[in-house]
């Protein structure tokens, strides 16, 4: 029995993840819902790793499960490398296989009762792998992601550090050769000094496997350091798309620029002066009409609260933002002029 | 990228020394714990008395002596006096540990593994499945086990068997409701999260990953209803609903030696203790087990 990786099917310029208007809402009885993803669109390139930044309770989380499948969504569909998610190409067996998650509690996900290489080697069993190869695969993994096997496969969960647990659930997320991998607040809970090295190992296992990562995270740091492309979510909906440093060195939404000049600078002399945003997110139960940022954002006009603005492909074709500022002829006073046009 | 391979020739794995798990930290906390220690001593000496009660008792149990009815505790031949009919005490105690323990600890054990399955798989499925099955589950719980037991019992008819199955199932909705709360405690929890995205199943995820986690509070938990299922047992048949004299049981004996009670207080109360020594000794090692195993790492 072996464990094959999937060959690329499209190419390397082809996304590998495509998803279309991916909606989840959760009822909450009373005909009340909570909008937790509204209609995300977006693409994950191969071998690129996408950031996905946005306050708590934006969807960012839930998106991530979605992507997963450990929640069906109400409305939308994904195509992995081409094929639909679920569907008779690629079963939804397959697509675990494909695509892993490591989650943000490194204890909660690790079974007590289970060493560290048995929990590791659980995902290839059920995928046929018998239990000595599955065991052998574990211990390599272990090794790769810079723990001494000899010392560690046999152990439990809670002898190990948090650094080290997530260490394992990375090579657990692994073991099935996947070729995406979802990060959910992955580093988030360890401190600084194992953060780094976490991201180091991160980085350096996906030139090693050629992985694509979806990153979550709330740390812009953290996000600017390991992405390529960043996306930015509020309220349940993608506000702003776009390369790294283009994103961080110019945001075009207002959203993007409120979130960029919350992060506390490094320089002393070049104090943040803004006023952060004001206020919590308005409650995803009862989103506001039009934009749904417009009664925080500091330029909104009577169009922002009408109509909600697109996620509008910009000059250069690689940046995305969901802002009537940037449509020439929004109605918005901001708005580029209908150069084209005239 | 890697692929997981496996060549024809069979694999070696070399071994690794396991590090001391779970049960190993859970034993070294119950080893310093000296009442349970104490209490898990007398359950085992309870549990051999029975087994060996052939050999252990000094008389038979059913031989009966007018002559010498009702003797006080300390009189020579009957160290624990004699009961009503004239038999040994002593000797009627040691054998009646045998039914009187089968009584206690058959029906929960039963009870562990029903109620275990209906507790789990509610817990698991959540949703429509656990609302049906838990509501029907309380309609159960909702009477008093005492009455219920009765009721049951005295519906199927006296005897032992039957005073099994009613006591089973006045044990199966209590060890169902703590299977269930403990199962959705830990199908929330992301490793079971991380099994569903490798692609198990639910049996599978079940068995390896949800049942080394649940059992051992449920287990527990039904350490402790032993003792309850040895009083209501011995109620029943003080009420004539379960076993049938002359066998010793001591529910039956208390029943019996009711009657003497101004006569041989002393003698008359024996079969009480025995079953208060019991069943206090089930409480206190299942209280035992259970700060053993609640301590994290």
């Amino acid at each position: 029995m072996t464990l094959e990786t999937h060959p690329d099917r499209g190419g390397a310029g082809t996304p590998l993840l495509q998803a279309k208007t991916l909606t989840k809402h959760f009822p909450l009885g009373g005909g009340a819902v909570v909008r937790a993803v509204d209609g995300v669109d977006f693409a994950v390139m191969k071998g690129e790793t996408l950031g996905v930044v946005g306050e708590s309770g934006c969807g960012k989380s839930t998106t991530a499960r979605v992507v997963m499948q450990l929640l069906p969504q109400d409305k939308g569909e994904m195509l992995f490398d081409g094929e639909i998610v679920g569907g008779q190409a690629l079963t939804l067996k397959e697509y675990r296989r494909q695509a892993q998650m490591v989650f943000q509690d490194s204890y909660a996900s690790l079974n007590p009762r289970l060493t560290i290489e048995d929990s590791i080697a659980f995902g290839p069993t059920v995928h046929g792998v018998s239990k000595a190869a599955a065991i052998l695969k574990a211990r390599d993994l272990l090794q790769r992601v810079g723990l001494d096997p000899a010392r560690f496969a046999a152990r439990y969960p809670h002898e190990l550090s948090g650094g080290q647990r997530q260490r394992v659930n990375i090579a657990r997320a692994l073991a099935l050769g996947p070729r995406l991998v979802i990060l959910d607040e992955a580093v988030s809970a360890l401190d600084k000094s194992v953060e780094a090295q976490v991201l180091n190992l991160l980085a350096d296992l996906r030139e090693e496997f050629g992985l694509t990562y979806i990153f979550i995270s709330h740390d812009l740091n953290v996000v600017r350091f390991i992405s390529d492309r960043v996306m930015v979510m509020y309220l349940g909906e993608v506000v702003e798309i776009g390369p790294v440093e283009e994103l961080y060195g110019d945001p075009r939404h207002p959203y993007t620029k409120a979130l960029l000049s919350a992060m506390p600078s490094m320089d002393p002399d070049n104090r943040t002066m803004e006023a952060p945003l004001a206020g919590d997110p308005p409650n995803p139960i009862n989103p506001p009409e039009g934009c749904r940022f417009h009664p925080r954002c500091p330029h909104a006009q009577t169009v922002c609260a009408k109509v909600k603005p697109i996620l509008a492909t910009m000059g250069d074709g690689v940046r995305q933002a969901a802002c009537h500022m940037q449509v020439p002829g929004s109605g918005h006073s901001h708005a580029p002029a209908l150069e084209a046009a005239a | 990228m890697t692929a997981i391979t496996e060549g024809s020739a069979a694999l070696v794995v070399p071994p690794l020394a396991k590090s001391p798990g779970y049960w190993a930290g859970v034993w070294r906390r119950f080893k310093k714990d000296k009442v349970a220690v104490g209490a898990g001593l007398v359950v085992l000496a309870i549990i051999l008395m029975a087994v060996f009660a052939d050999y252990v008792a000094p008389a038979d149990p059913t031989r009966s002596s007018m002559l010498r009815r009702l003797r006080p505790i300390g009189t020579p031949g009957y160290p624990l006096g004699a009961d009503e009919l004239g038999r040994d005490m002593l000797s009627r105690l040691i054998h009646g540990a045998r039914l009187s323990l089968f009584m206690g600890v058959v029906p929960v054990f039963v009870a562990f593994v029903v109620g275990s399955v209906i507790g789990i798989a509610a817990g698991f499925f959540g949703g429509k499945f656990n609302t049906i099955t838990m509501r029907t589950v309380d309609v159960f719980y909702a009477f008093p086990s005492v009455l219920l037991a009765i009721a049951l019992s005295g519906a199927l008819g006296a005897g032992i068997t039957n005073s099994l199955l009613s006591l089973t199932i006045v044990f199966i909705p209590p060890i169902a409701r703590i299977a269930e709360s403990v199962t959705t405690q830990v199908r929330g929890m992301d490793y079971v999260e991380a099994a569903r995205a490798s692609g198990a199943n639910a049996l599978t995820i079940i068995r390896v990953h949800v049942l080394g986690n649940v059992l051992g509070p449920i287990f527990v938990y039904a350490t402790s209803l032993i003792s309850v299922s040895m009083i209501l047992a011995s109620g029943l048949s003080f009420l004539g609903l379960g076993n049938k004299p002359p066998t010793p049981e001591w529910g039956l004996m208390l029943n019996t030696l009711r009657t003497a009670i101004y006569v041989q207080p002393w003698v008359a109360a024996l079969p009480g203790a025995a079953i208060f020594i019991t069943s206090i000794s089930f409480n206190l090692l299942s209280d035992g087990l259970r700060s053993a195993m609640d301590v994290k790492g």
